[in-house]
Parts: C-alpha cells; structure tokens; sequence
C-alpha cells in the first residue's frame, strides 16, 4: 500500500466518522440536553422528597443538645439513642401503638368483610335490584349529612367513647367497594357462578371457596387502602374519644407533637433544660416510630395500590 | 321466601320457546322474585351493610334538618322546634362568613393549580427515561410521603419550619435572614398547607398519568420519531393529547371537590396567629358544633358546604359530559 493512497483512506474514514458524528450530534443535541434537564428535574424531585426524611430520621438518632442547638443537618450528629429510649418509656406512646395496631387490624377486618359483602352480590349480573343498591351507595359519595348530624347518630348508636366509635362508623369506604364489585366483575365471569349453580353449589359457598380465593389480590390491595387509613387517621378519635387510655396513637402524637403535651415525668427545676432538649428531640424519633411500620410495607404493596387506584379508575 | 313463588312454566313446550315466553313473562316484580329466591342468601348477605349505610349516611342526612331547627337536647332531633332559615341567617350575618368562605375557596383553588401541574410533569420526565434502578427510586421514594400520617407530615412541617430549631430558619439563619415565624404568620399559611401537600401527594397523583403514558401508542412516537420530531416536541404533540382526557377528568373531580377540602390538615397546622388565614368552613363546623356545642348552626354550616359541593359536583359532571362525551358516573 502506498502512503498517498493510506492517507487517502484515513481521510476519508475520518470525513465519514466526523459526518456521522456530525449527524448523531445534529440529532440529538436538543435530546441530549432535554434528558439531562429531565434527570436534573428528576433528581430535584427526589431530593426535595428525600432530604426532610433523611432530616428527621438524622435528628431522630443524635444527642439532645445537638438536635436542640441545630447541628443536625442530614447525618447524626452525636450518635445516641436517648430519644428512642424516651419513646419507649412513654406510657402514652406504648398504649396508642397498642391500641392503634387493635383498631388497623379489627377496623380492616370489619371494613373488608363488609366490602365484599356488598359488593359482591353487586357483582353478579342474573341478581335484580344491584343497580338500585349502587346508586343507593353513590349517591352517599354526592351528599353527605355532614360532622354534626353524624355524630349525633353516633351518639345515639351508644358508640361514644367507646373503640367501636372508631370501627363502625367508618366501616365501609364507597370507593373501595367499586373498587371490589370492578374487580369481581371482570374476574369472575358470570359463566363460571351459572356451572357452580348447575353442580349445586349455592351462592355463598361459590363466594367462598371460588370468588374469594380468585379475589386475593384485590381483597389484599382494599384491605392495605383500609389498614393505612386506620393507622392514619386521627380525626375520628379527636371527635368521638374523651377517654385517653382508648386514643390511637395518632391522636397521642398530635398531643405530643403539635400541642406540646409531653409528661415525661415530674418537672424539676434544675432539668428543666435537660428536659426540654429530650422532649425535642422524642418528636423526631417519635415520628419515625410512627411512620416506620407503613413506610416498611409500602415499597412491597405499592405496585397492588397502583392496581386498586386503576381498577377503581376504570368506571362502571 | 315461600310466598315469593314465581309461575310454574307451562309443561311440554320446547326449551327455545319456553326462554321466550319467560322472557315475556319478566316483568320487573317477576324477575325480581325469581332473584329473590335464586340469591337470597346473596340478598341477606347485603342486609347488613346496607343498614350500615342506612345508619351512618342516610340518617345523617335527614339529621340534618337540625339546620332547620333550634336543637334541644332534651326534646331531641325531631322534637326540637323549627326556627326556619335562622340558623342560615345567622351565619350569613356573621362577618366571619365571607372569610371562611374566601379561605376554603382560595386554599383550595391554590392547592389543585400547584399539584395538578406538578403532577404531570413528574410523570411526563419519569416517563422519558429508561426503567432501571434511578426511576425505580425515584418513584418509590415520591411515592412514600403519600402513606404517611397527616399528623406527621404537619409535625415535620411544624418541627422544620419552627423558629427555635427548625433546619429552614437555620438556612436563612446561614444567609444573615433573621428567624421568620413561619406558623405565627397568617401570610404564610396557604404556602405552608399547599407546598407540604404537594411534597406528600404528587408521587401519588403520577401513578394515575404514568398508567395513562403506557396507554400512548408507541406508533404515534415512532412516527414522530421517523418525522424528525425531538423528545420535546414528542412529549407536546404525543404525551400530552394522550394523557388529555385523564387529566381532563381528573381536573373536573378536583375542581367539584373545591369546597370539600379536608379539615384534618388544616386544622393542625391551625393555631391561634394564622386563624384569619387557616379557619376554613371544615374546622368551623367542628369549633361550632363540637366546642362550642351549637348543634344547629354548625348544621347549618356544613349543610351549606354540602350543597354548594353537590351542586359544584353537578355542574362540573355536565361539564364533564360535554368534553368528554362521558360523565364522571354513568
């Protein structure tokens, strides 16, 4: 091979790189800079979700007189325990833990039998009135009788201050039985409940041992939806609960976080300060004690929440 | 169920005729007994909840002639005596009304225009990039503000924002800005309510348009993409005609729920300083009523948010049937 002629070929190889280069580029140059805009927007959204956790779960873990002089930004400063110590040691906190966990776990229990109970019958083409009975439903989604009117039924109802105020009447969620009813409609074909009928299986024995194992995934997404209201709500407790030993532990953390009610103890002068930094410090740890349980299943039922709120999107 | 028998079908006809005679036959008490005593143990299964909603949504509703009357607890609801629209006039008179009626309105008119956007765009930008391990993070973890408490996300806003120790005020402290009483300052509230609901709900709300960006044909991108069309363009003329209708839907429900906005929230972050700003007509039924004991006008009060809901939730359906083709309930 001759120099001129390898010369030639380089030349050219580079013209035809550079040319490609120069298209790609000419292509993708606007892209390229909208993806990078698209990751940087996207990080923001990830640190402005992320770093008030990370912020508290930092306080959460340091020493009183640091999280009290603000030295904690994203990392434990002066690692201790000490606010965890006092979570744990606070017989408010431990009966409101215990008392939410009765009414997540009863509440759910009630409200998801309930569910299925209307909504199942709904669901079933061959059984006349189920229109009716719908609207009756929707129509409590349009107009409500408002705060006042059922409390007043509450009242009567006896269920004041009682633990049921906080089961019974918010036992049934409109949404989750269109939720359930959509589902069992789509799953269950009507074909498969006329063959069971043939054979002889009756309406209740065919919900049982066929609807409900075919329904799990659903069942498991309503029961989530009615669980995390529970351990979340406080608003029924504030209305219907006088008697602090059957508060919900979101109703003792409004006391303790919002309204500054801590009774750690006895006061006495001299630590007063000491005392001070400790019941600063006990909201942050007492909102991650809080949160933890949700936080810790929800990466595992968020993928079946994103179905349910699809199910329940689809109209019918 | 034994008096609920139906016609014994005439014997010795062929099948085909027979289903259409019965077919005739079907009229409406008919069918209704013939699905009377095939599914009656379906039928009792929903005897229960139905008197739940009988007992907790349809005798609150009629509880709420209370509006019209001057409650006695002695005498009880129905024996109480009517006062007609008094209670009604009584809060239209009173100088508070326009205010909470300015600030449920404003609150929550400001909190769809900041999340209703700012949804979408998160979920347009997870959209655009390739699944792996960031957009998997990232959705997860703007997911998670959204199952915790009320009453934590108000801690941690109270916690972050106070004047004493809070991480903001020792920012600004950082940049020689003297501390600012974020809650004690009514300016304030609407901000703190609005940006703290869209820190805690937007993940959520763009699960909804993400699954409406799956529906998009990838056809139309591809064509786009053959046309010359950049990612941005893509996501004007592809991504977002696409999501339209969800988004249509889903503003229309926002904007019919204006006057429902929650009282939970707003009554936690509520505290004597900032009340000119934060006493939405939720929190005033509950002080009436609860506190204050005035049973009827509290009523009254929330009576009237209901029927400015129902007739908003109304008005937007029609709204709804008209660009959609479709109402929000069929």
């Amino acid at each position: 091979m001759s120099a001129g002629s390898q010369t030639g070929a380089r030349l050219s190889q580079r013209t035809e790189r550079r040319a490609a280069r120069a298209r790609r580029i000419r292509e993708s140059r606007t892209d390229r800079m909208f993806m990078f805009c698209v990751y940087l927007l996207l990080a923001v959204f990830l640190a402005v979700v992320l770093l008030p956790l990370i912020y508290i779960v930092a306080s959460s873990f340091s020493s009183p007189e640091a999280v009290s002089s603000g030295r904690v930004l994203f990392w434990p400063v002066e690692f201790s325990l000490r606010g965890y110590d006092a979570v744990f040691e606070n017989p408010q906190v431990l009966r409101g833990y215990a008392n939410s966990l009765f009414y997540t776990v009863v509440g759910t229990l009630v409200s998801v039998v309930m569910t299925i109970a209307i909504a199942y019958p709904m669901s079933r083409r061959t059984l006349v009135g189920r229109n009716l009975v719908m609207s009756v439903i929707l129509f409590t989604m349009l107009f409500t009788g408002g705060l006042i009117p059922t409390y007043l039924v509450v009242q009567q109802v006896g269920l004041l201050d009682t633990r049921w105020a906080l089961i019974v009447p918010q036992a049934i969620g409109v949404w989750q039985v269109i939720i359930a009813r959509t589902y069992f409609r789509t799953v269950i074909p009507d074909e498969l409940a006329e063959a069971a009928q043939l054979d002889g299986c009756g309406d209740l024995r065919f919900l049982w041992s066929v609807v409900i194992p075919l329904a799990k995934p659903m069942i498991a997404v309503v029961a989530l939806m009615y669980a995390i209201m529970q351990w979340n709500s406080y608003f029924d407790a504030l209305i219907y609960l006088k008697n602090p030993d059957l508060f919900p532990l979101q109703l003792v953390l409004r006391n303790i976080l919002i309204l500054n009610t801590y009774s750690g103890g006895a006061i006495d002068a001299s630590v007063v300060l000491q005392r001070q930094q400790l019941a600063d410090l006990l909201k942050y740890s007492l909102i991650v004690v809080a949160s933890v349980p949700v936080l810790l299943i929800y990466p595992f039922v968020a993928r079946y929440f994103t179905k349910g709120i699809m199910i329940g999107a689809v109209k019918g | 169920m034994a008096v609920l028998t139906t016609i014994p079908p005439p014997v010795g006809e062929a099948p085909a005729q027979q289903r259409r005679r019965r077919r005739r036959e079907r009229t409406t008490i008919t069918r209704l007994r013939r699905s009377l005593r095939r599914h009656w143990t379906l039928y009792l299964l929903m005897v229960v909840p139905l008197i739940w909603f009988v007992v907790f949504k349809y005798i609150p509703m009629s509880n709420a002639v209370l509006a019209f009357k001057n409650y006695n607890v002695v005498k009880g609801i129905w024996g109480s005596p009517w006062v007609g629209w008094q209670n009604f006039e009584l809060f239209f008179q009173n100088p508070v009304f326009w205010n909470l009626v300015k600030n449920t309105f404003l609150l929550s008119v400001y909190t769809v225009a900041a999340s209703f956007p700012i949804a979408i765009i998160l979920a347009l930008a997870l959209n655009e990039i390739r699944m792996g391990l960031f957009k998997k993070t990232v959705q997860l973890v703007t997911y998670a503000p959204y199952f915790i408490s009320t009453v934590v996300v108000v801690s941690m806003t109270i916690l972050m924002l106070s004047p004493r120790l809070g991480i903001v005020n020792e920012g600004l402290g950082f940049f020689g800005v003297p501390a600012i009483d974020f809650l004690g300052n009514p300016d304030y509230f609407r901000h703190i309510y609005v940006w703290s609901d869209v820190w805690q709900t937007t993940g959520y709300s763009a699960v909804i348009y993400l699954a409406a960006l799956a529906g998009v044909d990838p056809a139309l991108h591809e064509s786009a993409k053959i046309d010359g069309a950049t990612r941005l363009q893509r996501i004007r003329h592809v991504d977002l005609p696409g999501i339209m209708p969800t988004a249509v839907i889903i503003l229309v429900l926002a904007v019919g729920n204006i006057m429902a906005i929650g009282f939970e929230k707003a009554f936690l972050l509520q505290n004597p300083l900032n009340l000119s700003e934060s006493e939405i007509i939720a929190t005033y039924v509950y002080k009436t009523g609860l506190l204050n004991a005035d049973f009827s006008l509290a009523t009254a009060v929330g009576l009237f948010n209901s029927v400015i809901n129902l007739v908003l939730l109304l008005g937007v359906n029609m709204v709804a049937k008209r660009i959609t083709g479709n109402g929000l309930w069929s």
